[in-house]
Protein backbone atom coordinates (compact mmCIF):
# COMPACT_ATOMS: atom_id res chain seq x y z
CA UNK A 1 0.00 0.00 0.00
CA UNK A 2 1.20 3.47 -0.87
CA UNK A 3 0.45 6.19 1.65
CA UNK A 4 1.16 9.83 1.00
CA UNK A 5 0.70 12.31 3.79
CA UNK A 6 1.03 16.07 3.78
CA UNK A 7 3.31 16.09 0.75
CA UNK A 8 4.56 19.51 -0.36
CA UNK A 9 6.97 20.58 -3.05
CA UNK A 10 8.73 23.77 -4.03
CA UNK A 11 9.97 24.71 -7.47
CA UNK A 12 12.49 27.48 -7.04
CA UNK A 13 10.75 30.00 -4.78
CA UNK A 14 7.25 28.97 -5.74
CA UNK A 15 5.11 26.51 -3.86
CA UNK A 16 3.84 23.92 -6.32
CA UNK A 17 1.53 22.02 -4.05
CA UNK A 18 1.25 21.31 -0.39
CA UNK A 19 -0.72 19.07 1.92
CA UNK A 20 -1.23 16.34 -0.68
CA UNK A 21 -2.47 13.21 1.05
CA UNK A 22 -3.92 10.01 -0.32
CA UNK A 23 -3.48 6.29 -0.06
CA UNK A 24 -3.47 3.68 -2.77
CA UNK A 25 -4.56 0.11 -2.05
CA UNK A 26 -4.01 -2.96 -4.24
CA UNK A 27 -6.24 -2.57 -7.27
CA UNK A 28 -6.38 1.18 -6.72
CA UNK A 29 -6.00 3.87 -9.34
CA UNK A 30 -5.34 7.54 -8.79
CA UNK A 31 -5.72 10.21 -11.46
CA UNK A 32 -3.57 13.22 -10.84
CA UNK A 33 -5.12 16.19 -12.57
CA UNK A 34 -4.25 19.82 -12.85
CA UNK A 35 -3.32 22.51 -15.36
CA UNK A 36 0.09 22.92 -16.94
CA UNK A 37 2.69 23.69 -14.33
CA UNK A 38 0.55 22.58 -11.43
CA UNK A 39 3.17 20.03 -10.35
CA UNK A 40 1.81 16.74 -11.67
CA UNK A 41 5.17 15.57 -12.95
CA UNK A 42 6.93 16.78 -9.80
CA UNK A 43 4.45 14.84 -7.70
CA UNK A 44 5.08 11.65 -9.68
CA UNK A 45 8.84 12.15 -9.45
CA UNK A 46 8.49 12.66 -5.70
CA UNK A 47 6.54 9.42 -5.50
CA UNK A 48 9.45 7.70 -7.31
CA UNK A 49 11.98 9.22 -4.95
CA UNK A 50 13.71 11.16 -7.73
CA UNK A 51 12.72 14.50 -6.21
CA UNK A 52 12.90 15.22 -2.50
CA UNK A 53 9.73 16.49 -0.88
CA UNK A 54 9.89 19.73 1.12
CA UNK A 55 7.24 18.49 3.52
CA UNK A 56 5.39 15.29 4.24
CA UNK A 57 6.34 11.74 3.44
CA UNK A 58 5.65 8.83 1.14
CA UNK A 59 5.28 5.41 2.73
CA UNK A 60 5.28 2.04 1.00
CA UNK A 61 3.97 -0.90 3.03
CA UNK A 62 4.38 1.19 6.17
CA UNK A 63 7.97 2.33 5.67
CA UNK A 64 9.22 5.55 4.12
CA UNK A 65 10.53 5.15 0.61
CA UNK A 66 13.87 6.70 1.64
CA UNK A 67 14.33 3.90 4.18
CA UNK A 68 13.32 1.21 1.67
CA UNK A 69 15.39 2.70 -1.15
CA UNK A 70 16.27 -0.21 -3.50
CA UNK A 71 13.51 -2.44 -2.11
CA UNK A 72 10.99 0.22 -3.10
CA UNK A 73 12.52 0.70 -6.53
CA UNK A 74 12.25 -3.05 -7.06
CA UNK A 75 8.46 -2.70 -6.89
CA UNK A 76 7.85 0.28 -9.09
CA UNK A 77 7.83 1.13 -12.75
CA UNK A 78 7.99 4.77 -13.73
CA UNK A 79 7.38 5.95 -17.25
CA UNK A 80 8.18 9.60 -17.42
CA UNK A 81 7.47 12.37 -19.82
CA UNK A 82 10.65 11.48 -21.68
CA UNK A 83 10.53 8.00 -23.13
CA UNK A 84 13.93 6.91 -21.87
CA UNK A 85 14.77 5.28 -25.19
CA UNK A 86 18.17 5.45 -26.84
CA UNK A 87 17.76 6.75 -30.39
CA UNK A 88 20.54 4.60 -31.85
CA UNK A 89 19.19 1.34 -30.46
CA UNK A 90 16.18 -0.48 -31.83
CA UNK A 91 12.99 -0.78 -29.83
CA UNK A 92 13.85 -4.40 -29.09
CA UNK A 93 17.35 -3.57 -27.82
CA UNK A 94 15.99 -0.71 -25.74
CA UNK A 95 13.42 -2.95 -24.14
CA UNK A 96 15.89 -5.78 -23.52
CA UNK A 97 18.33 -3.44 -21.79
CA UNK A 98 15.56 -1.79 -19.77
CA UNK A 99 14.21 -5.15 -18.63
CA UNK A 100 17.61 -6.46 -17.61
CA UNK A 101 18.56 -3.28 -15.78
CA UNK A 102 15.27 -3.35 -13.95
CA UNK A 103 16.27 -6.79 -12.68
CA UNK A 104 13.52 -8.55 -14.66
CA UNK A 105 15.45 -10.42 -17.32
CA UNK A 106 13.28 -11.01 -20.35
CA UNK A 107 14.02 -13.26 -23.29
CA UNK A 108 14.10 -11.98 -26.85
CA UNK A 109 10.82 -13.77 -27.51
CA UNK A 110 9.12 -12.09 -24.55
CA UNK A 111 10.35 -8.69 -25.68
CA UNK A 112 9.22 -9.33 -29.24
CA UNK A 113 5.85 -10.43 -27.88
CA UNK A 114 5.48 -7.24 -25.87
CA UNK A 115 6.34 -5.11 -28.92
CA UNK A 116 3.90 -7.06 -31.10
CA UNK A 117 1.23 -6.64 -28.49
CA UNK A 118 1.62 -2.89 -28.49
CA UNK A 119 1.49 -2.64 -32.26
CA UNK A 120 5.14 -2.35 -33.22
CA UNK A 121 5.34 -5.61 -35.13
CA UNK A 122 7.77 -5.34 -38.01
CA UNK A 123 9.46 -2.28 -36.54
CA UNK A 124 11.19 -3.86 -33.57
CA UNK A 125 14.60 -3.82 -35.26
CA UNK A 126 14.43 -0.25 -36.52
CA UNK A 127 16.54 2.29 -34.60
CA UNK A 128 14.22 4.37 -32.46
CA UNK A 129 15.25 7.56 -34.27
CA UNK A 130 13.26 6.36 -37.29
CA UNK A 131 10.06 5.88 -35.28
CA UNK A 132 7.29 8.46 -34.98
CA UNK A 133 6.46 10.09 -31.63
CA UNK A 134 3.50 7.77 -31.14
CA UNK A 135 5.57 4.71 -31.96
CA UNK A 136 8.26 5.80 -29.52
CA UNK A 137 5.65 6.20 -26.82
CA UNK A 138 4.41 2.71 -27.61
CA UNK A 139 7.94 1.34 -27.38
CA UNK A 140 8.38 2.96 -23.95
CA UNK A 141 5.02 1.65 -22.75
CA UNK A 142 5.86 -1.85 -23.99
CA UNK A 143 7.79 -2.27 -20.73
CA UNK A 144 4.43 -2.56 -19.01
CA UNK A 145 3.58 -5.60 -21.13
CA UNK A 146 6.59 -7.65 -20.08
CA UNK A 147 6.00 -10.78 -18.12
CA UNK A 148 6.86 -9.64 -14.59
CA UNK A 149 5.16 -6.34 -13.97
CA UNK A 150 5.99 -4.32 -10.89
CA UNK A 151 3.28 -3.66 -8.36
CA UNK A 152 3.22 0.12 -8.57
CA UNK A 153 3.03 1.94 -11.87
CA UNK A 154 3.71 5.66 -11.97
CA UNK A 155 2.82 6.93 -15.42
CA UNK A 156 3.34 10.47 -16.60
CA UNK A 157 1.00 11.27 -19.49
CA UNK A 158 1.04 7.69 -20.77
CA UNK A 159 -1.47 8.42 -23.53
CA UNK A 160 0.49 11.28 -25.05
CA UNK A 161 0.89 10.95 -28.83
CA UNK A 162 -0.97 7.62 -28.87
CA UNK A 163 -3.75 6.96 -31.37
CA UNK A 164 -7.17 5.74 -30.20
CA UNK A 165 -6.33 2.11 -30.88
CA UNK A 166 -3.18 2.26 -28.77
CA UNK A 167 -5.04 4.09 -26.01
CA UNK A 168 -7.61 1.29 -25.94
CA UNK A 169 -4.79 -1.27 -25.76
CA UNK A 170 -3.13 0.56 -22.90
CA UNK A 171 -6.43 0.80 -21.07
CA UNK A 172 -6.75 -2.96 -21.34
CA UNK A 173 -3.24 -3.46 -19.93
CA UNK A 174 -3.95 -1.12 -17.05
CA UNK A 175 -7.24 -2.79 -16.21
CA UNK A 176 -5.52 -6.19 -16.18
CA UNK A 177 -2.85 -4.83 -13.90
CA UNK A 178 -5.41 -3.39 -11.50
CA UNK A 179 -7.36 -6.65 -11.63
CA UNK A 180 -4.24 -8.51 -10.46
CA UNK A 181 -3.85 -6.24 -7.45
CA UNK A 182 -1.54 -3.68 -9.02
CA UNK A 183 -1.61 0.03 -8.30
CA UNK A 184 -1.44 2.90 -10.76
CA UNK A 185 -0.90 6.60 -10.32
CA UNK A 186 -1.14 8.53 -13.56
CA UNK A 187 -1.39 12.01 -14.92
CA UNK A 188 -3.26 12.69 -18.10
CA UNK A 189 -5.14 15.38 -19.96
CA UNK A 190 -7.09 12.85 -21.95
CA UNK A 191 -10.40 11.43 -20.89
CA UNK A 192 -9.88 7.70 -20.75
CA UNK A 193 -12.37 5.58 -18.85
CA UNK A 194 -10.40 2.97 -16.94
CA UNK A 195 -12.42 0.47 -14.95
CA UNK A 196 -11.04 0.26 -11.44
CA UNK A 197 -12.43 -1.12 -8.22
CA UNK A 198 -11.05 1.84 -6.35
CA UNK A 199 -10.52 4.99 -8.42
CA UNK A 200 -9.73 8.39 -6.97
CA UNK A 201 -9.02 11.78 -8.49
CA UNK A 202 -6.54 14.28 -7.13
CA UNK A 203 -6.73 17.87 -8.33
CA UNK A 204 -3.53 19.77 -7.78
CA UNK A 205 -4.54 23.30 -8.67
CA UNK A 206 -7.67 23.29 -6.56
CA UNK B 1 24.82 -6.87 -9.20
CA UNK B 2 27.60 -7.92 -11.61
CA UNK B 3 24.88 -8.70 -14.11
CA UNK B 4 23.56 -5.15 -13.90
CA UNK B 5 27.08 -3.73 -14.22
CA UNK B 6 27.63 -5.84 -17.31
CA UNK B 7 24.45 -4.55 -18.88
CA UNK B 8 25.31 -0.90 -18.26
CA UNK B 9 28.78 -1.38 -19.77
CA UNK B 10 27.54 -3.32 -22.77
CA UNK B 11 24.72 -0.83 -23.37
CA UNK B 12 27.14 2.10 -23.49
CA UNK B 13 29.71 0.28 -25.58
CA UNK B 14 26.99 -0.77 -28.01
CA UNK B 15 25.79 2.83 -28.24
CA UNK B 16 29.33 4.01 -28.90
CA UNK B 17 29.70 1.40 -31.63
CA UNK B 18 26.54 2.75 -33.28
CA UNK B 19 28.20 6.16 -33.34
CA UNK B 20 31.74 5.41 -34.30
CA UNK B 21 32.33 9.01 -35.36
CA UNK B 22 32.28 10.12 -31.72
CA UNK B 23 34.84 7.50 -30.75
CA UNK B 24 37.03 8.39 -33.70
CA UNK B 25 36.91 12.10 -32.79
CA UNK B 26 38.63 11.47 -29.46
CA UNK B 27 41.29 9.26 -30.98
CA UNK B 28 41.98 11.58 -33.92
CA UNK B 29 42.19 14.57 -31.63
CA UNK B 30 44.89 12.79 -29.62
CA UNK B 31 46.81 11.72 -32.69
CA UNK B 32 46.60 15.14 -34.36
CA UNK B 33 47.57 17.20 -31.32
CA UNK B 34 50.50 14.91 -30.54
CA UNK B 35 51.61 14.86 -34.18
CA UNK B 36 51.46 18.61 -34.75
CA UNK B 37 54.07 19.34 -32.10
CA UNK B 38 57.03 17.77 -33.91
CA UNK B 39 55.98 19.68 -37.03
CA UNK B 40 55.59 22.92 -35.13
CA UNK B 41 58.71 22.97 -32.96
CA UNK B 42 61.02 21.44 -35.54
CA UNK B 43 62.75 18.07 -35.78
CA UNK B 44 65.38 18.62 -33.08
CA UNK B 45 65.56 15.12 -31.46
CA UNK B 46 66.82 16.31 -28.07
CA UNK B 47 64.08 18.91 -27.76
CA UNK B 48 61.38 16.48 -28.87
CA UNK B 49 62.55 13.81 -26.46
CA UNK B 50 62.45 16.30 -23.59
CA UNK B 51 58.96 17.51 -24.47
CA UNK B 52 57.40 14.19 -25.35
CA UNK B 53 56.08 13.09 -21.92
CA UNK B 54 54.37 16.41 -21.29
CA UNK B 55 52.88 16.70 -24.77
CA UNK B 56 51.58 13.15 -24.86
CA UNK B 57 50.00 13.49 -21.44
CA UNK B 58 48.42 16.87 -22.15
CA UNK B 59 47.04 15.52 -25.43
CA UNK B 60 45.60 12.45 -23.67
CA UNK B 61 44.10 14.62 -20.98
CA UNK B 62 42.40 16.99 -23.42
CA UNK B 63 41.20 14.12 -25.60
CA UNK B 64 39.64 12.42 -22.60
CA UNK B 65 37.92 15.66 -21.62
CA UNK B 66 36.51 16.06 -25.12
CA UNK B 67 34.15 13.13 -24.68
CA UNK B 68 33.13 13.92 -21.10
CA UNK B 69 30.26 16.18 -22.09
CA UNK B 70 28.44 13.22 -23.61
CA UNK B 71 28.88 10.95 -20.60
CA UNK B 72 25.56 11.83 -18.95
CA UNK B 73 24.12 14.62 -21.12
CA UNK B 74 22.39 12.37 -23.66
CA UNK B 75 21.00 10.03 -21.03
CA UNK B 76 19.69 13.08 -19.21
CA UNK B 77 18.04 14.53 -22.30
CA UNK B 78 16.23 11.36 -23.38
CA UNK B 79 15.10 10.36 -19.90
CA UNK B 80 17.22 7.23 -19.58
CA UNK B 81 19.20 8.77 -16.72
CA UNK B 82 15.99 8.83 -14.65
CA UNK B 83 15.47 5.19 -15.49
CA UNK B 84 19.06 4.37 -14.47
CA UNK B 85 18.48 6.18 -11.18
CA UNK B 86 15.41 4.00 -10.60
CA UNK B 87 17.22 0.70 -11.20
CA UNK B 88 17.00 -1.30 -7.98
CA UNK B 89 20.77 -1.17 -7.47
CA UNK B 90 22.93 1.62 -6.05
CA UNK B 91 23.32 4.53 -8.46
CA UNK B 92 27.09 4.37 -7.88
CA UNK B 93 27.06 0.98 -9.62
CA UNK B 94 25.48 2.55 -12.72
CA UNK B 95 28.18 5.21 -12.57
CA UNK B 96 30.94 2.58 -12.40
CA UNK B 97 29.45 0.90 -15.44
CA UNK B 98 29.23 4.12 -17.42
CA UNK B 99 32.77 5.15 -16.47
CA UNK B 100 34.10 1.73 -17.47
CA UNK B 101 32.38 2.04 -20.83
CA UNK B 102 33.71 5.58 -21.25
CA UNK B 103 37.24 4.37 -20.60
CA UNK B 104 36.91 1.39 -22.95
CA UNK B 105 35.71 3.69 -25.70
CA UNK B 106 37.80 6.81 -25.21
CA UNK B 107 40.70 5.85 -22.90
CA UNK B 108 41.85 2.44 -24.03
CA UNK B 109 42.29 3.38 -27.71
CA UNK B 110 44.61 6.23 -26.63
CA UNK B 111 46.65 3.85 -24.51
CA UNK B 112 46.97 1.41 -27.38
CA UNK B 113 48.01 3.98 -29.96
CA UNK B 114 50.38 5.91 -27.68
CA UNK B 115 53.51 3.77 -28.44
CA UNK B 116 53.17 4.64 -32.12
CA UNK B 117 52.87 8.34 -31.33
CA UNK B 118 55.81 8.08 -28.92
CA UNK B 119 58.02 6.88 -31.78
CA UNK B 120 57.58 10.26 -33.44
CA UNK B 121 59.32 11.81 -30.44
CA UNK B 122 62.17 9.31 -30.54
CA UNK B 123 61.51 8.10 -26.99
CA UNK B 124 63.68 5.18 -25.83
CA UNK B 125 62.01 1.79 -25.56
CA UNK B 126 61.88 1.75 -21.73
CA UNK B 127 60.21 5.16 -21.74
CA UNK B 128 57.58 3.90 -24.19
CA UNK B 129 56.80 0.96 -21.92
CA UNK B 130 56.53 3.35 -18.98
CA UNK B 131 54.27 5.63 -21.01
CA UNK B 132 52.01 2.69 -21.77
CA UNK B 133 51.84 1.68 -18.11
CA UNK B 134 51.33 5.25 -16.92
CA UNK B 135 48.51 5.83 -19.41
CA UNK B 136 46.98 2.48 -18.46
CA UNK B 137 46.81 3.64 -14.84
CA UNK B 138 46.08 7.28 -15.59
CA UNK B 139 43.34 7.24 -18.22
CA UNK B 140 40.79 5.34 -16.08
CA UNK B 141 41.49 7.92 -13.40
CA UNK B 142 40.77 10.70 -15.92
CA UNK B 143 37.42 9.06 -16.72
CA UNK B 144 36.59 8.67 -13.01
CA UNK B 145 37.41 12.28 -12.15
CA UNK B 146 35.74 13.54 -15.31
CA UNK B 147 32.52 11.73 -14.39
CA UNK B 148 32.18 13.90 -11.28
CA UNK B 149 32.41 17.05 -13.39
CA UNK B 150 30.04 15.65 -16.01
CA UNK B 151 27.50 14.74 -13.33
CA UNK B 152 27.66 18.18 -11.72
CA UNK B 153 27.09 19.97 -15.01
CA UNK B 154 24.43 17.69 -16.45
CA UNK B 155 21.50 19.76 -17.68
CA UNK B 156 23.46 23.01 -17.30
CA UNK B 157 23.74 25.19 -20.38
CA UNK B 158 27.34 25.81 -21.42
CA UNK B 159 28.30 22.84 -19.30
CA UNK B 160 31.32 22.11 -21.49
CA UNK B 161 33.32 25.07 -20.23
CA UNK B 162 32.22 24.42 -16.69
CA UNK B 163 33.39 20.80 -16.85
CA UNK B 164 36.86 21.96 -17.87
CA UNK B 165 37.01 24.42 -15.00
CA UNK B 166 35.85 21.84 -12.49
CA UNK B 167 37.88 18.93 -13.70
CA UNK B 168 41.20 20.38 -14.86
CA UNK B 169 42.53 21.19 -11.37
CA UNK B 170 41.82 17.60 -10.36
CA UNK B 171 43.60 16.33 -13.47
CA UNK B 172 46.82 18.11 -12.50
CA UNK B 173 48.18 15.41 -10.14
CA UNK B 174 47.56 12.77 -12.80
CA UNK B 175 49.40 14.91 -15.33
CA UNK B 176 52.35 15.54 -13.01
CA UNK B 177 52.91 11.94 -11.98
CA UNK B 178 52.05 10.55 -15.40
CA UNK B 179 54.46 12.79 -17.26
CA UNK B 180 56.96 12.45 -14.39
CA UNK B 181 57.04 8.69 -14.80
CA UNK B 182 57.83 8.92 -18.50
CA UNK B 183 60.39 11.66 -17.86
CA UNK B 184 62.20 9.60 -15.24
CA UNK B 185 62.22 6.59 -17.50
CA UNK B 186 63.52 8.59 -20.47
CA UNK B 187 66.42 9.77 -18.33
CA UNK B 188 67.23 6.21 -17.35
CA UNK B 189 65.85 6.45 -13.83
CA UNK B 190 63.40 4.20 -12.05
CA UNK B 191 59.77 5.21 -12.69
CA UNK B 192 58.16 2.82 -10.21
CA UNK B 193 57.68 5.57 -7.63
CA UNK B 194 55.61 7.68 -9.99
CA UNK B 195 53.67 4.65 -11.19
CA UNK B 196 52.91 3.59 -7.61
CA UNK B 197 51.50 7.03 -6.85
CA UNK B 198 49.38 6.87 -10.01
CA UNK B 199 48.16 3.44 -8.92
CA UNK B 200 47.33 4.75 -5.46
CA UNK B 201 45.45 7.70 -6.97
CA UNK B 202 43.54 5.28 -9.20
CA UNK B 203 42.48 3.19 -6.20
CA UNK B 204 41.40 6.31 -4.34
CA UNK B 205 39.47 7.46 -7.41
CA UNK B 206 37.78 4.07 -7.81
CA UNK B 207 36.50 4.26 -4.25
CA UNK B 208 35.49 7.91 -4.04
CA UNK B 209 34.56 9.05 -7.56
CA UNK B 210 31.54 6.77 -8.24
CA UNK B 211 30.06 7.74 -4.92
CA UNK B 212 30.61 11.47 -5.51
CA UNK B 213 29.28 11.16 -9.07
CA UNK B 214 26.14 9.38 -7.89
CA UNK B 215 25.51 12.11 -5.32
CA UNK B 216 25.99 14.79 -7.98
CA UNK B 217 23.60 12.99 -10.35
CA UNK B 218 20.91 12.80 -7.69
CA UNK B 219 21.15 16.56 -7.26
CA UNK B 220 21.08 17.16 -11.02
CA UNK B 221 18.03 14.93 -11.42
CA UNK B 222 15.93 16.79 -8.84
Amino acid sequence: MLEVSGLGCLRGERRLFSGVSFSLRPGGLIWIQGGNGSGKTTLLRTLCGLTQAMAGEVRWRGKTIQALDEDYRRELTYIGHANGLKEDLSAQENLLVAAHLAGQPASRAEVAGALHGIGLAGREHLPVKFLSQGQRRRAALARLRLAHPRTLWLLDEPFNALDTQAVAGMRQIMENHLGQGGMIALTTHQDVAIQAADAQTLRLDA
Amino acid sequence: MMQTLRYVVSRDVLLAMRRRADVATTLFFFVIVASLFPLGVGPEPKLLRAMAPGILWVAALLASMLSLGRLFAEDYADGSLEQLALVPEPLALMVIGKVMAHWLVSGLPLVLISPVIALQFDLPAEAIVTLLLALLLGTPLLSLIGAIGAALTVGVRGGGVLISLLVLPLYVPVLIFGAGAVDASAMGMDASGHLSILGALLLLGMVLAPWATAAALRISLE
